[in-house]
């Protein structure tokens, strides 16, 4: 007994000294859908960066190891338990997640999600990494850079019912007045299928023998639709752009069947998730519906109604940052 | 080979004046073997990180592996009876989506716990059935139920989920009955008593271990082997079907992923609680015991920011070292 109540004294005293040396410094944690996933870990390297910047801050990145809301869960009440000052996480479950984030909260904690969001009675405020009407601009741009003397264009979307592709291809069709001199000549649903969506790339150059470029907002349908320019030998008369990932689109840019396209930016993300948590939780910004929160280098995000902001434009890859990130995700 | 071979002289047997005492037997047991273990651990722990000890966290801990152990209460027994059932994971899946659908119906927090132990019911009943009645193993029928059950609940919810479940229900995983203590704490201590209740003071007790070292002999000695172990797929169908309640009321939603791999962890723990895989030999608090540890690990471990992939790697020497150990000792012994 008497053993047992020295360690205990010992541990407290060592938790008392423990406490007042971390004092100063903010802990922010992390929390991504599964560790050892490229994605998360440059979202990690984002969130060093901001660390760094800030100085006084030291970053816990977490996951658990399958991409389960009970492994997320089990983390977030070690980190409660850890009396972190910030968690940010990309959640596995909009719902399952909200009851321990909210326990979280109400120990002092700030709360946000970013990528993969939370319902809003779980968060304080939620990043996406771009927004609707920011992505129907940039792929029409994509294209339109291109083609200073304008064109035809066409888009190859997943199906009929995505509910993301439609948006951003009516977001298109808005600020399409922005650049006379481009032509939507036809929308084509690949229906994210590798083999449809390459037959449909294919019908496309067939049937508008002067198009200049394809816009796909689909991972799978833009590197379908490369792969036909590429085959069809048009490389050079029909650039292809849209949503890709760099790992996939790597061949495309190098062969020049793809100039440039967009996706997210996993360092910025991590990089302004951080600068938020660290913002909110130094109670230099408050989240709420019209405030604005500083993102360091990026600026500041603008929240909604739901408290959500989008963090900026979508990331344009080309030759010159392709080998960067191509082994990122 | 000579007729001197020292291994062919019959040596006479020595016989014991009297068996070990049994505070000696205790001492010597499994459980204190594993109680030492977690004791241990504890302690590391207390050092590890400045965090541990604190009464809030070890009780948002124990949700690491209160639910899981409803279960493994009922899989001991079924494992000591030289049965097994893989789909109690999916059984989770399957309770929680009824639960869900009966909440869309307008039923209140009585008739979602219903719903939820009745499906768990049905679901131990079918693999009951199928291993009791028509003589398949066990192994294969619930490999088999596992798809079957999961696959139910992916028709019915896809990509979607349920949530908005009332908040009388988050009674169960979020509520408190006093300070610390949890509701799933008290739901498994009690569990706890009556499980080891059963198995060690009672005939049912003694015909599952019986049945579980030779249960032809069993059979012959009068013991309806087939009775017991439906009763047990039962039993295990309803613990699931509890901890389906539980989980669900701690999420306050259904996925069809939920508790997905946990078959696995359950059987873990009813392992390291020195029950045989093989069946016939086991008790109640050694799981008790593994449950708390296995709890303690990955708590501490958490604590700690090691990668989830580290605490596997983690649990999984725990278990061949458990498991190893005694059988090196024996071999050791042996020569």
């Amino acid at each position: 007994m008497k053993l047992s109540a020295k360690l205990l004294a010992t541990a407290a005293a060592f938790g008392l000294m423990a406490g007042t040396a971390s004092a100063e410094e903010m802990r922010i944690a992390l929390v991504v859908k599964a560790l050892g996933i490229g994605f998360f870990e440059a979202a990690a390297k984002g969130a060093e960066e901001a660390a760094q910047e800030l100085g006084d801050v030291e970053v816990i990145y977490t996951g658990p190891t399958d991409t389960t809301a009970e492994g997320q869960i089990e983390v977030i009440n070690s980190l409660i338990a850890q009396k972190v000052d910030a968690i940010a996480i990309s959640a596995n479950d909009t719902d399952a997640l909200v009851p321990t984030l909210q326990k979280a909260m109400k120990r002092g904690i700030t709360v946000i999600s970013w990528d993969s969001g939370v319902a809003p009675e779980g968060r304080q405020m939620h990043l996406n990494p771009s927004s609707n009407p920011l992505i129907g601009n940039m792929i029409i741009k994509l294209a339109a850079d291109n083609l200073p003397e304008g064109g035809d264009v066409a888009v190859l979307s997943a199906t009929t019912t995505s509910t993301n592709q439609n948006i951003w291809i009516d977001e298109m069709k808005k600020v399409m007045p922005n650049y006379p001199g481009i032509n939507l000549v036809a929308t084509v649903y690949g229906d994210d299928l590798a083999d449809k969506s390459y037959r449909e790339a294919q019908g496309l150059m067939q049937s508008y023998p002067d198009l200049d470029a394809i816009i796909a907002p689909t991972s799978v349908g833009i590197v379908a639709a490369a792969q036909a320019v590429a085959d069809a030998g048009k490389i050079g008369q029909v650039n292809v752009t849209g949503l890709g990932l760099p790992s996939e689109m790597a061949g495309a840019i190098e062969s020049g069947a793809s100039k440039s396209f967009a996706i997210w930016n996993p360092i910025d993300l991590g990089y302004a998730a951080t600068m938020i948590a660290y913002n909110l939780a130094k109670g230099d910004d408050e989240a709420a519906p019209g405030a604005t929160i500083g993102m360091g280098r990026l600026g500041e995000v603008t929240l909604d109604e739901t408290n959500s902001g989008a963090m900026a434009d979508p990331f344009v890859y080309d030759s010159s940052n392709i080998e960067e990130f191509k082994s990122i995700f | 080979m000579s007729l001197a071979d020292p291994d062919m002289t019959p040596v006479p047997r020595q016989i014991p004046d009297r068996l070990a005492s049994p505070a000696a037997k205790l001492l010597k047991s499994w459980e204190s073997l594993l109680l030492l273990v977690a004791v241990g651990v504890f302690i590391l722990n207390c050092f590890a990180s400045p965090y541990f000890l604190d009464a809030w966290s070890l009780s948002d801990a124990t949700f690491n592996f209160t639910e899981k152990a409803m279960i493994a209460f009922a899989m001991a027994l079924l494992i000591i009876a030289g049965e097994i059932d893989l789909s109690v994971a999916s059984i989770i899946a399957l309770c929680s989506t009824a639960m869900g659908l009966v909440m869309q119906m307008g039923g209140g927090t009585g008739a979602l716990v219903f719903t939820g132990l009745a499906v768990g019911l049905l679901c131990g009943a079918f693999n009951g059935v199928l291993v009791t009645r028509l003589g398949l193993p066990s192994i294969v029928v619930t490999i088999g139920t596992m798809s079957l059950f999961r696959g139910i609940s992916y028709i019915v919810l896809g990509d979607g989920a349920f949530r908005g479940y009332p908040s009388a229900f988050a009674w169960f995983g979020q509520g408190y009955v006093f300070w610390v203590i949890t509701v799933e704490m008290v739901i498994f201590a009690l569990l706890a008593i009556v499980f080891g209740v059963v198995l060690h003071k009672t005939n049912f007790g003694r015909q599952v271990y019986a049945i579980g070292n030779n249960s032809t002999a069993a059979l012959f000695s009068g013991i309806r082997v087939g009775r017991v172990k439906m009763i047990l797929f039962l039993l295990t169908g309803l613990m699931s079907g509890l901890a389906a309640v539980c989980l669900t009321s701690r999420l306050g939603s259904t996925r069809p992923s939920i508790a997905s791999g946990m078959e696995l962890e359950v059987v873990t723990m009813v392992v390291l609680g020195g029950v045989s895989i093989l069946g016939g030999s086991g008790s109640i608090p050694g799981v008790v015991i593994a449950a708390i540890l296995m709890g303690l690990v990955t708590f501490g471990l958490g604590l700690l920011n090691v990668p989830g992939i580290v605490m596997s790697i983690f649990i999984g020497l725990m278990l061949i070292g458990v498991i190893a150990v005694p059988r090196l000792f024996k071999m050791a012994r042996g020569k």
